[in-house]
């Protein structure tokens, strides 16, 4: 049974209100609370560390997975390793999510590394989104690593957020392409007060045909930190485009750093980055409206990070 | 009703705006004028995002000068920018919806929204979930400009040369739009125009040159004395630009 701030974190991370629909495993304060199986995805506990196996059949359509964390306590720290095997001709959606309500003088972490093998021709839209809470001195920690292995004619899409009220982030994200194989990121920051995100992401193609476009979009209010590194390799005739555009605030600090390599003469890569505040005609625009200078800037950030 | 009291605006020692004083009596005034004579800037302290160096701004009487923007949006007056300005991330719903205003349902607020965009030539299933970005073109923003100002049905709207930025042709069909919020409002409308059509609807027009009114008159008084001139110009339509043109003539 969950209590009420349980149930606030889920619905904030994962968007549910009740147990979903489909297979699921629901994590709470280090342990798993509830957990559902179809005849298509099974869901196995690790018994060599913390964690879980999810093993998708061929095949399987339709269907969806979700995973959420959360951690209502403060002082607790847990690294769990999530690991996807999805067959070939799939077509499934994986919500996953962290939230950390932290009320006490401990700190509570979470890392958590989930790893994706991606079958032939397989589609998979994968969903996680990080959030924290809670008036405690304790910090909110989490460090997600996303480790994505995609087979031919695969394609992944990935979109990440994190919402505020994460203190310190390192976001991990590795992508290793196949032939034909397609990745679409994209990767949402809010940070605010003295909180520090960093996000690296590195994507690798290397069957011809592969592809990936990256979206990065960050907001660095008051004194926050942000820092973003997207690293494409081209290593066959293949195509990558990265954007990453930011909104700095206040005295936020933010450092996008952008990497192309490519190691074949088919290869062709593009990165486009951009720091900036608001613009005043944004905010004047949105007042002829009648919305105040404050909900102006509300809303440009909710719609830069819609 | 709008009243103008002896605004002036000067940048860098400049005068842009002179002494104007006028009243809006009427409900539909075009503003025209050579490039530079302060059309814009007089539209912009009308709503607040210029400041004036000096003069009144009443509405319905009401001193409006030192209001902020957002508070002269909330008394009834809404803008069309000359350029739009484009948001990433914000979809074409979004602001429809907040144009047409929070007192109206989901669904009704989505059907006007898409009302108006009809009517501005817009399919409203295919913009919708548009983003106000780079991948609309400029006359696609400014159809989507001048719907937004529209939707908003306030006591004034104001028009930054609507026509700038789209085709002849297209803006034609445009005018329906201004004859629309001028038939279905009881709301007055300000429009910087250099287009004939528009001029023609007009109730008065007002013609400023240097940052004075020149002259602020019955709309098809002056119409028809330009039609009397039209025998001695090779202009056709009545445009700043009329000066290149050999024959060229004022407006006085």
């Amino acid at each position: 049974m969950m209590n009420e701030i349980q149930k606030s974190l889920l619905k904030e991370v994962a968007a549910l209100d009740a147990l979903p629909t489909g297979a699921y495993n629901i994590r709470s304060d280090g342990s798993g609370i509830a957990r559902n199986t179809t005849a298509n995805i099974d869901i196995i506990t690790k018994q060599d560390k913390q964690g879980i196996d999810i093993i998708i059949r061929p095949g399987t359509k339709n269907e969806s997975v979700h995973i959420p964390v959360i951690i209502s306590q403060s002082g607790i720290e847990e690294l769990v390793y999530n690991d996807f095997f999805i067959g070939e001709d799939c077509d499934v959606t994986i919500i996953a999510g962290c939230g950390i309500h932290c009320a006490g003088k401990d700190d509570s972490k979470h890392d958590g590394i989930h790893s994706f093998y991606v079958g032939k021709n397989s589609k998979v839209r994968y969903v996680e989104k990080h959030y924290g809470e809670g008036e405690g001195r304790g910090k909110r920690l989490m460090n997600p690593t996303t480790i994505i292995e995609l087979e031919e004619n695969a394609v992944m899409k990935l979109e990440t957020s994190q919402i505020g009220g994460i203190d310190d982030t390192l976001r991990i994200t590795k992508a290793v392409l196949k032939e034909n194989a397609g990745i679409i990121i994209h990767d949402k920051i809010l940070t605010a007060g003295t909180q520090h995100a960093n996000a690296e992401i590195h994507v690798e193609m290397n069957g011809d045909g592969s592809n990936c476009d990256i979206i990065s979009r960050g907001v660095a209010k008051e004194s926050s930190y942000q820092e973003v590194t997207i690293k494409i390799d081209g290593n066959a005739a293949c195509s990558g485009h990265a954007e990453c555009d930011s909104i700095i605030m206040d005295n936020g600090v933010i450092l996008a750093v952008p990497q192309l390599k490519a190691t074949n003469v088919e290869a062709s890569l593009i990165h486009e980055a951009a720091i900036g505040k608001i613009a005043g005609e944004q905010l004047l625009k949105l007042m002829t409206m009648g919305l105040t200078e404050k909900e102006a800037e509300e809303l440009i950030i909710k719609g830069f990070l819609q | 009703m709008l009243q103008l009291k002896n605004i002036c605006f000067s940048v860098d020692g400049k005068d842009i705006l002179k002494d104007i004083n006028f009243t809006a009596e009427d409900r539909f005034i075009a503003v025209t004028g050579p490039n530079g004579s302060g059309k814009s800037t007089l539209l912009k302290i009308i709503m607040g995002l210029t400041e004036p160096t000096s003069g009144q701004i009443l509405l319905d009487g009401n001193d409006i000068t030192r209001l902020p923007v957002n508070e002269r949006a909330d008394k009834g007056i809404s803008f069309a920018f000359q350029q739009p300005v484009r948001f990433k991330g914000l979809k074409v719903s979004d602001l429809m919806k907040l144009a047409v205003g929070k007192n109206l349902k989901a669904s009704e607020q989505f059907a006007r929204a898409c009302d108006i965009l009809s009517g501005v030539g817009l399919c409203a299933k295919d913009y919708m979930d548009r983003e106000l970005n780079d991948t609309l073109s400029g006359g696609e923003m400014k159809r989507i400009e001048i719907a937004m100002a529209a939707a908003r049905g306030t006591k004034l709207t104001l028009f930054d040369e609507p026509e700038a930025g789209i085709d002849l042709w297209s803006f034609q069909s445009l005018i329906h739009v201004f004859e629309q919020l001028y038939r279905d409002t009881s709301g007055s409308i300000i429009i910087i125009s250099h287009q004939e059509r528009i001029l023609s609807i007009a109730d008065k027009i007002l013609y400023l040159k240097d940052g004075v009114i020149e002259r602020y008159d019955d709309g098809k008084k002056i119409m028809s004395e330009l039609e009397l001139n039209m025998h001695s110009s090779d202009c056709k339509v009545l445009t700043d630009k009329n000066t290149h043109c050999g024959k060229g003539r004022e407006l006085k």
